[in-house]
């Protein structure tokens, strides 16, 4: 009886185990498909950039290039001056990243702790402007930049982020300022500190997290961004990577391995900038999400 | 009055780089002006020109096509993975890394990379339908198949999506699930009638997002089609694009944007009035209940 008992009770927590080993295999089979299915791409290009041009147009498609054509990467890079366009991007990217975490927590400290008329109006019309299509401002803001003498420039593509940038990080700034503790504040304004004082020294120092999230997400803009480059720049000189290796497919478009090369180039900084940053990054994203609440 | 001090670079931005130029656009879009000569005003000439366009009705329908495919698929595509990674498995943060690296790739080298493997003569699509003995496609070569085959690559993107759903998901109580498991609620029941209500806000956040997006795709279309073959994926930012800087027509270019804002806008306003048949929100019913 009792032994019957115990055998019921051991076969179901089998079938329990079972089915919990089963379900583990299932989830990591389909995730694993998916992964294969997401990083295929990848793994086709950076073994087409060490291929010599015969060995990219052969089928069935060889995975493992031989011979090894390591010298595909300096002839990418030199054939249109990428050293420019690295350089260009460069600046664009850390002048954005400036310029966007300075006004936007500015900006965000102006919302989460200062009182004024219209604040809530304000703040409002900033998150509407969120889901405004960039392309109804691009025309007039291209002609404002011609009429500057901007265009062709890298002005145009980070001077907007010293002027609030994109809404979003104002917002995101704004959500983690409140929840700061009112009290440490306090402590500074007893001893008399000043409002700027306060954002500089108290709110930035505290924000770190908020700030790396900034700055991936900004950086990460800047460096992919193709349609601003595209509209504001024309000289070769002046080019960014997006748009360096646009250009590219328009002159060697027969140059798989070269242009593959060049977009291997392009690609890995930002990947591995991901990857180790990868943290701040999904905060942002989940931040964004929780937006929409 | 420190605050608008402290704001002041947004409102100086807001009406520099937004406000002024949404209006700059409205006037734009009255005028007829190729840059070199000075505008003239045409009043609804733009708009009417614009109606008669056959290039606006293709283009429009295209981007109809595209965004009305891509974004539900994009959803569900996001969802499933998401539902994957929520499971009770390990190395779930370097799937989630896995999954995202897409959609941090410049959009530029995508193109170009998509452009290699939906290659009908080389590319790996077609080595790979011929391994299980499909024939060979011509993906964006062929006016059939262009379309579906931009909508199977932008699946490709799916992290972000995919991220803010997961991120839904952990923030729904186990106590819900162990409730209904109580009531003997099979997995599908407890999908239906937990899951899917309570991550309904961020559903229709992506929702609304995503169709704000794909009403403006432009990059893949420029890099690897140019709009082609035959007109397929001339989508709609793309002719407005040729208008602008490649012919220069800065008004009707601007009557053009200004179209595809209402467009966005109708479609916007719409869903936020059937969000409230369908998105539940949880503060909104405790507030109910007091």
């Amino acid at each position: 009886m009792l032994n019957s008992a115990v055998r019921v009770e051991r076969s179901l927590l089998l079938r329990r185990t079972v089915r919990r080993v089963v379900h583990t295999l299932v989830v990591h089979a389909l995730l694993l498909t998916g992964g294969v299915i997401l990083l295929a791409p990848f793994a086709w290009l950076i073994s087409g950039s060490l291929k010599e041009p015969g060995q990219i147009f052969v089928l069935p498609p060889v995975w493992i290039p031989n011979p090894v054509r390591f010298d595909n990467y300096p002839r990418a890079l030199t054939i249109l001056p990428f050293h420019l366009f690295f350089r260009n991007t460069m600046i664009v990217a850390s002048m954005e990243v400036l310029g966007t975490v300075l006004s936007s927590t500015l900006v965000g400290y102006g919302f989460a702790r200062l009182r004024f008329p219209g604040r809530n109006f304000l703040f409002v019309l900033l998150l509407s402007t969120m889901m405004l299509p960039w392309i109804v401002t691009l025309i007039p803001r291209f002609i404002l930049f011609k009429l500057l003498g901007w265009v062709d420039t890298l002005l145009p593509l980070f001077v907007p982020a010293f002027f609030g940038g994109s809404p979003f990080y104002i917002f995101l700034t704004r959500q983690f300022f409140m929840t700061i503790p009112f009290e440490i504040e306090e402590a500074a304004r007893v001893d008399g500190a000043h409002y700027w004082r306060i954002w500089w020294q108290i709110m930035l120092p505290l924000s770190k997290p908020l700030l790396a999230t900034i700055v991936i997400f900004t950086f990460i803009h800047a460096w992919n961004d193709f349609m601003g480059p595209l509209v504001f720049l024309n000289s070769m000189d002046r080019r960014t990577v997006a748009l360096g290796l646009a250009t590219f497919k328009g002159l060697y478009s027969t140059e798989w391995n070269l242009m593959m090369a060049a977009s291997t180039v392009a690609t890995l900084p930002i990947l591995i900038l991901f990857f180790f940053c990868q943290r701040y990054f999904m905060r942002g994203i989940v931040m964004t999400g929780l937006a929409g609440r | 009055m420190w605050g608008y001090v402290f704001i002041s670079p947004w409102l100086v931005g807001f009406v520099l780089f937004t406000a002024g130029p949404m209006l700059a656009s409205i006037v734009l879009s009255l005028m007829e002006w190729e840059l070199i000569v000075p505008p003239t005003f045409v009043g609804l000439g733009n708009f009417r020109q614009l109606m008669a366009d056959r290039y606006v009705s293709i283009s429009l329908y295209n981007t109809a096509y595209y965004t009305f495919l891509s974004v539900p698929l994009h959803l569900i595509t996001a969802l499933i993975a998401a539902i994957l990674m929520n499971q009770r498995v390990r190395f779930i943060s370097y799937y989630r890394t896995l999954y995202y690296l897409p959609s941090v790739t410049p959009a530029v080298a995508s193109a170009l990379l998509w452009s290699f493997v939906f290659n009908p003569d080389y590319g790996l699509a077609n080595a790979v339908l011929q391994m299980f003995g499909l024939p060979a496609q011509g993906w964006f070569f062929d006016p059939a198949l262009a379309k579906p085959t931009f909508i199977l690559v932008s699946l490709w993107n799916l992290g972000s999506a995919m991220v803010i759903f997961l991120a839904g998901l952990q923030g729904i109580p186990d106590t819900l699930y162990e409730a209904a498991s109580i009531d003997g609620a099979n997995w599908w029941a407890k999908f239906w009638s937990i899951t899917l209500p309570m991550l309904s806000p961020v559903i229709f956040f992506n929702l609304v997002m995503g169709i704000i997006a794909s009403f403006q795709v432009f990059t893949g279309a420029y890099i690897i089609t140019n709009g082609g073959p035959a007109d397929a994926t001339l989508f709609y930012v793309l002719y407005l694009y040729r208008n602008a800087f490649q012919f220069f027509r800065m008004g009707y270019a601007s009557a053009l944007a200004w179209v595809l804002f209402l467009i966005i806008l109708v479609f916007t306003l719409l869903q936020l009035r059937l969000a409230r048949r369908w998105v539940y929100y949880e503060g909104e019913l405790r507030e109910a209940g007091r």
